[in-house]
């Protein structure tokens, strides 16, 4: 597979990966495009540039992991997986089609490539520690990185993991929260606050960094500060745009939940070009 | 009365004491079985695992759900971990999490709930357990292991590891009667005939298996043969010799420290239902909460004697009589 650090190149397939999404999504007459757009240069940083991983030999012991907590986003997570040669580029169009092995929301069962079946909201920092544990007690140099939705950081659970990893100094975990302050019924400000999100989590023990999750080279140099910060996991807190690319799908609650008809996939894939 | 085992009912560990020495002896032989507990591993005995291993104890607080889902993950990333909490807490607060990160995807991690049922005593009703093998049974996917001795805990911990899969293994607070010998081999999924009859059969799990021994022997006194089946296992469940018990005996008595309706009771009705009728009664907690109390008391109170095992018996042959 192709990895790269050039910000050019991550770009170039960020829009790719926008494109399929919007693709699938709208074929797939139902999904979450908003989630998945703001997370897109996150998880095109992390697997074509920063994690430790090898398509070809997918379960690698001392491979890094990657857990999609925030599973409604999974559209992004199979064009991503599928660019790297995880799973069938061609099939991508039958999202949520019955028999498919792009589920949903992530299932292992279809789709043995996947660290985690998620979906549930809440889970994915406790299977990181959990996985982040394993390595360690492996003496493995493996990382666990882990996406969070921002609306899923008001689950109690979220909190019990973050309690847990700050203490024992789990610093093999970096929590990436996808801030684009949207969740279904509304803003997030709206409808349960989170700030002061940074102090939250430093409150809980673990080194922060906030970031504009849009800007390639600056998810760069903070992935690299994760991995050089020893004795704390690392949140990174990434400011994004819900529906990021798509002018009429930015920040607008509604695309949280709704497919694109097929005249707004036009109209969207006309301004990814 | 034709009795299988050579043993006498005397009192032997409790089923939690069990598991701990288990859990140290698996610790020994295999590097990959890892522990975590929520804040109560000198009651789950997974102390002893803790002071010899260190390294691989989690302690993960008062906060179940979180070790669940630990427990997923080390799983996933190839340890064998066992998870320990009072039952109550295990499953009611763990569900969502071993639903989601353990059942769903199926993953190799061991679920043991300590202090079930109501002989737990003078802690109350919070801390029991009385619905824990109705909500792991609805794990799909998940073995859920309930034995009734120390001989049996210990066997089947080991084959639960041993095991690929998600595991639930209920244990109890209280030191019990010890109903193996030690050279015993267990079979999970596979049924135990205890004492072989001909009236009526008492099929019974955990405590109740002792309860059903004593209430056997009380039968016979009064001229009535009753068979005993040990059910460790309740899922799978030993279809088979459940249904060839209704076959040969034509009444059935099923007990069990657990809401009647939902536990073993209704699980060996469905395959007696689907194979060959059978006067069926039942032995349970019936639709309550307990209270604090001693132990025998509450055992007592509640319904879940030998001598409650008997009249149910009794009224099961009644029926099989009208029946016939």
């Amino acid at each position: 597979m192709l990895k790269t650090s050039d910000p050019t190149e991550l770009a170039a397939i960020s829009k790719k990966m926008r494109r399929q999404v919007i693709e699938m999504i709208t074929e797939a007459k139902s999904g979450h495009p908003g989630g998945s757009l703001s997370a897109v240069e996150l998880l095109v940083t992390l697997y074509f540039d920063v994690m430790r991983h090898d398509p070809a030999n997918p379960k690698w012991k001392d491979r890094d992991r990657f857990i999609l907590s925030k599973g409604h986003a999974c559209p992004i997570l199979y064009s991503v997986m599928a660019e790297c040669g995880y799973c069938p580029a061609d099939q991508l169009n039958t999202l949520r089609k019955l028999g498919s092995i792009y589920q949903g929301h992530p299932d292992v069962r279809f789709m043995p490539v996947l660290e985690a079946s998620t979906g549930s909201l809440g889970q994915g920092v406790s299977l990181a520690i959990g996985m982040a544990l394993a390595a360690k007690l492996d003496k493995s140099p493996s990382r666990t990185y882990v996406v969070l939705g921002d609306g899923e950081l008001q689950e109690g659970q979220i909190w019990e993991a973050a309690m847990f990893a700050g203490f024992r100094k789990v610093d093999n975990v970096v929590a990436i929260a996808d801030n684009n302050g949207i969740q279904l019924d509304g803003f997030t400000k709206d409808i349960m606050d989170l700030e002061p999100l940074a102090d939250k989590w430093r409150a809980f023990g673990w080194h922060v960094i906030e970031v504009n999750g849009h800007d390639i080279p600056a998810l760069q140099k903070a992935f690299a500060e994760a991995s050089s910060t020893s004795g704390k996991p690392t949140a990174l807190i990434a400011h994004t745009v819900k529906g990021k690319g798509v002018s009429f799908m930015e920040n607008n609650p509604k695309y949280h939940g709704q497919a694109p008809t097929l005249d707004e996939e036009k109209r969207a894939l006309a301004e990814l070009v | 009365m034709a009795i299988n085992t050579k043993y006498e009912l005397k009192l032997g560990a409790a089923t939690r004491e069990a598991f701990g020495k288990a859990l140290v002896e698996l610790g020994r032989t295999n590097p990959n079985i890892v522990a975590l507990d929520a804040d109560l591993s000198k009651s789950t005995m997974t102390v002893g695992f803790q002071k010899e291993f260190p390294e691989r104890f989690f302690e993960c607080g008062i906060a179940e759900a979180n070790m669940a889902a630990i427990a997923a993950g080390l799983a996933s990333a190839g340890k064998i971990p066992f998870a320990s909490s009072f039952s109550a807490f295990m499953l009611n607060k763990g569900f969502e999490q071993l639903r989601v990160t353990a059942a769903f995807p199926r993953v190799n991690v061991k679920v043991v709930g300590t202090h079930s049922g109501i002989s737990i005593g003078e802690d109350g009703p919070s801390q029991m357990s009385v619905e824990d093998l109705s909500l792991a049974c609805s794990l799909a996917g998940f073995t859920v292991l309930s034995p009734a001795d120390e001989v049996s805990m210990v066997a089947l911990v080991k084959q639960a590891a041993a095991m690929f899969g998600p595991v639930f293994i209920r244990a109890g607070r209280i030191k019990c009667p010890l109903i193996y010998a030690a050279d015993q081999t267990f079979t999970i999924g596979k049924a135990i005939e205890l004492v072989s009859g001909t009236d009526v059969t008492l099929i019974a799990t955990g405590l109740l298996v002792a309860e059903s021994i004593k209430a056997a022997e009380a039968l016979e006194a009064e001229g009535i043969s009753a068979a005993v089946l040990d059910i460790h296992t309740i899922k799978p469940l030993d279809r088979e010799a459940i249904a060839k018990a209704a076959q040969k005996t034509r009444a059935l008595v099923v007990s069990e420290e657990h809401l009647v309706d939902s536990g073993l009771g209704v699980r060996v009705a469905q395959i007696v239902s689907e194979t060959t009728p059978a006067a069926m009664e039942f032995v349970g907690v019936v639709d309550t909460y307990a209270e604090s109390g001693a132990p025998d008391e509450l055992l007592d109170k509640y319904g879940l004697r030998a001598v409650n095992v008997v009249a149910a018996a009794k009224r099961a042959l009644a029926r099989k009589k009208a029946g016939s």
